[in-house]
């Protein structure tokens, strides 16, 4: 249909167009829409960086200038991949320094990322903007010094949740006196000091920034005078919020976020003095964003904090908040859209904090338009369960995190099914979804039956056989991501099902019991599936088909087997034998 | 896997099966020789209300009844709960005021031949401290007043402040003066007569 219109205007149409889903539709219409769509499109968004490779993706997008990726599997982030087990970013920085020397922005989340890695982007891309490195590893603060020295344009340096070894304070002086293009800052994960008259200075000349983060390192009286030079702040993370009661850094302090008429988002806040929170209020009306969940404060001091903050959205605290705390957040907070209560004492065997399902269920009943929740607590009912479910249909990700493993319903003691099977059946929209607690197979026919919206799920310690995780790959219609540890869950489902994993972007198992001879079969039987064993006890090739693996991680993928495999890790290649890296 | 599952034609009703029992009391489906983590529910309800945990508790006793002998550390499952490694980093010990251990420091006095040491927690303000002072000392300490110090003594109390200095004691607020002060020294004679309240 190309001559309908001439390829200019088509290019101008699809300009306009950026969600993923319609572009990658777009691409399908013809052969003509597929030629004109890949070379204008800019950005593209990878959530498994081995389900494809480099090459393929500079052969059919030649432009772009915008690349988010994902490295390693979710449960990662909970120790349970390996170190070494892969995900480098620097081949790609390499392919695309060649292919794409406009590029202005990386994304990444759960790459490897070396100081050459850094280095390399610094020198590559002249015109780079944006450096976004959320849960990555690997990488000094020397490559940090080559980004700030290097590039001239950079708005965005954000460091999200990452480890980052050897810290030194010199790196944040490499900006040179003349950048003044930063938009958004965040160094929040990093340890070492950093040079405080440096930082004064970048802040100063930076007048365009939004968003700043700094980390524990900085003091008080430092976050006092550098908040007098941004006063347009959205986006604060402060220092350290602790220091010796002065009634004149009070008074300071308390100016200083007095002239900060724009903050939207407030983090940081590790070690408060409850002495110092008043200094917040001149913001707290303004903020839809708080993330206290480094806060170590008692639940009287998070409700006098709280309660001015009649306007937020997004609340991240720790279970210090209690039951009494989230009764009095239910009734101030009407806008809550997300809430998330993190473990002050995750392995303590006792109850230290009042918090209980109790809580949980006053701000499924205050707060209308709550929908994402992240709730980290030591007993459930399903009554409370029931409840939730009832008050919030409109709940979107609901992950209940029951410290300790199997527990059942502390009032009844059956397991927990029930529970979340009213989750799934009232919460129609639901697309993300941890279980906890006990758990038969039960809870995964509910599932299966109902929850036909959701995309990702997380299983532990649950289930009695197979038969749950057949329920849930073959009724979950929207499934792409599943990870599982300690169930007992096997071969039969997973074979039974092997072509939903190809609908997925990836299954992980661990601690199951999937055996090697079921893992071959599926990596045999499916061509565009990678199947990987990922498991550290020596050679898999002489033990028997029946033996179970440690870890199964199954990812779609056209770029076939990997290369860059480390010694622990074995796929199956086309040849029908499984084959060591 | 021992399994007798099939999915094309049985519904494999025994597995879905609703049963009255608690759970845990099955022989085999409980039986999960592959779960490699020795991870054991010692848990007992926890006492919010007070009927239906008792209740409750008894039940758990009886299930738990071979377990009294675990012991009360618990053993760590890698990965769970499932807490990124920067937040588990920063878990501090709740700092309260109920903390047990109270704020003790040194006082010393001129001309004695040894110091005392006092919780300065058990004292709700200064005139509690310094009657304790004076009954443990055996002196008067006289009238404070802000211009003048204390006068009507040959006694002042002081303290060393977290920056080092010497100061004089009923300036600042109580709060403030607990958290700053390290140690105690009550002067006597001319030394004490020099010291005014700063301002």
């Amino acid at each position: 249909m190309s001559y309908s219109f001439p390829e200019e205007v088509l290019e101008h149409v699809f300009s306009f167009i950026h969600s993923y889903k319609d572009r990658n539709a777009i691409s399908l219409v013809c052969k003509s829409w597929y030629e004109i769509e890949r070379w204008c499109r800019r950005q593209i968004f990878i959530g498994n960086c081995y389900a494809v490779s480099p090459r393929i993706t500079i052969r059919r997008f030649p432009e772009l200038r915008s690349v988010s990726l994902k490295g390693k599997p979710h449960f990662a982030d909970y120790n349970l991949v390996p170190q070494g087990w892969g995900a480098n970013m620097y081949p790609w920085v390499a392919a695309m320094a060649q292919a794409y020397p406009w590029l202005e922005e990386l994304r990444l989340k759960r790459m490897v990322v070396t100081d050459d890695t850094l280095e390399l982007i610094s020198r590559s891309f002249k015109n780079f903007k944006v450096l976004v490195l959320s849960s990555c590893e690997g990488f000094t603060t020397d490559g940090l010094a080559a980004i700030a020295a290097n590039c001239r344009n950079l708005r965005e340096l954000d460091l999200r949740e990452t480890e980052v070894d050897d810290p030194s304070g010199n790196w944040l002086s490499h900006f040179p006196e003349s950048c003044t293009s930063l938009v958004s800052l965040n160094f929040a994960c990093l340890e070492g000091e950093v040079s405080f008259s440096a930082l004064e200075r970048l802040v100063g000349r930076c007048t365009n920034l939004r968003t700043l983060r700094l980390n524990q390192a900085v003091p008080l009286d430092k976050l006092a005078n550098l908040l007098r030079r941004a006063p347009q702040l959205v986006d604060l993370g402060t220092g350290i919020y602790s220091a010796e009661v002065r009634p004149e850094l009070y008074s300071k302090l308390t100016g200083a976020f007095a002239g900060c008429k724009e903050l939207k988002s407030l983090s940081g806040l590790w070690e408060v003095v409850p002495a110092y929170l008043p200094a917040i209020y001149p913001v707290c009306a303004g903020l839809t964003s708080l993330n206290l969940s480094y806060a170590t404060i008692q639940s009287a001091d998070l409700i006098k904090l709280i309660s001015h903050c009649r306007n937020l959205q997004r609340l991240w605290v720790l279970d210090y908040i209690e039951d009494s705390g989230l009764e009095s957040l239910a009734a101030s907070c009407k806008d809550l859209q997300e809430l998330r209560v993190f473990p002050s004492d995750p392995y303590g065997a006792e109850e230290n904090v009042t918090l209980t399902e109790q809580g949980l269920v006053s701000v499924s009943e205050g707060c209308p338009k709550l929908h994402s929740v992240l709730y980290f607590c030591r007993q459930m009912t399903n009554a409370a369960l029931f409840a939730i479910a009832r008050n919030r249909p409109n709940m979107t990700r609901f992950r209940l995190c029951i410290l300790e493993p199997r527990t059942p319903d502390y009032l009844t003691l059956q397991p927990l099914d029930a529970g979340f099977g009213a989750i799934v059946e009232h919460c129609k929209g639901l697309r993300r979804l941890s279980l906890s607690g006990l758990l038969t197979d039960r809870v995964f026919e509910y599932i299966g039956t109902h929850a036909k919206r959701l995309q990702m799920l997380s299983v532990a310690f649950a289930g009695d056989s197979d038969l749950a995780l057949h329920n849930v790959l073959s009724g979950c219609k929207s499934l792409r991501k599943l990870e599982i540890r300690d169930c007992p869950f096997g071969d039969k489902a997973l074979l039974a099902n092997a072509s939903k994993l190809e609908t997925m972007r990836s299954l992980w198992m661990s601690s199951c019991s999937v055996s090697f001879g079921a893992c071959k079969k599926l990596g045999q039987k499916m061509e565009r599936l990678n199947v990987e064993v990922i498991d550290e006890r020596g050679p898999l090739d002489s033990k028997p088909n029946e033996s179970f693996v440690e870890r199964l991680y199954a990812y779609r993928s056209v770029a076939g087997p990997r290369l860059d495999k480390p010694s622990f890790v074995w796929t199956v290649d086309e040849n029908s034998a499984m084959r060591l890296s | 896997m021992e399994s007798t599952v099939t999915y094309e034609g049985d519904l494999n009703l025994k597995a879905t099966e609703l049963r009255l029992g608690l759970p845990g009391t099955d022989e085999s489906e409980r039986e999960k020789p592959m779960v490699p983590v020795a991870v054991r529910n010692n848990k007992r309800p926890l006492t919010g209300s007070t009927d239906e945990s008792k209740s409750a508790s008894c039940a758990s006793d009886a299930r738990d009844g071979d377990r009294e002998t675990r012991p009360a550390a618990k053993e760590q499952v890698v990965g769970w709960p499932p807490i990124r490694s920067y937040r588990k980093n920063s878990f501090q010990p709740k700092k309260t005021e109920a903390d047990p251990a109270g704020i003790y420091v040194k006082v010393s006095m001129d001309g004695a031949p040894y110091l005392r040491k006092i919780d300065l927690k058990l004292y709700k303000g200064y005139s509690e401290l310094l009657k304790a002072l004076e009954d443990m000392f055996k002196f008067t300490i006289g009238e404070y007043s802000e211009r003048e110090g204390y006068n009507g003594s040959e006694y002042a109390p002081t303290y060393e402040d977290k920056d080092g200095d010497w100061m004089l004691v009923g300036d600042v607020p109580w709060d403030m003066f607990i958290s700053s002060c390290k140690r105690m020294r009550i002067m006597k004679g001319s030394e004490a007569r020099g010291l005014g309240s700063c301002a």
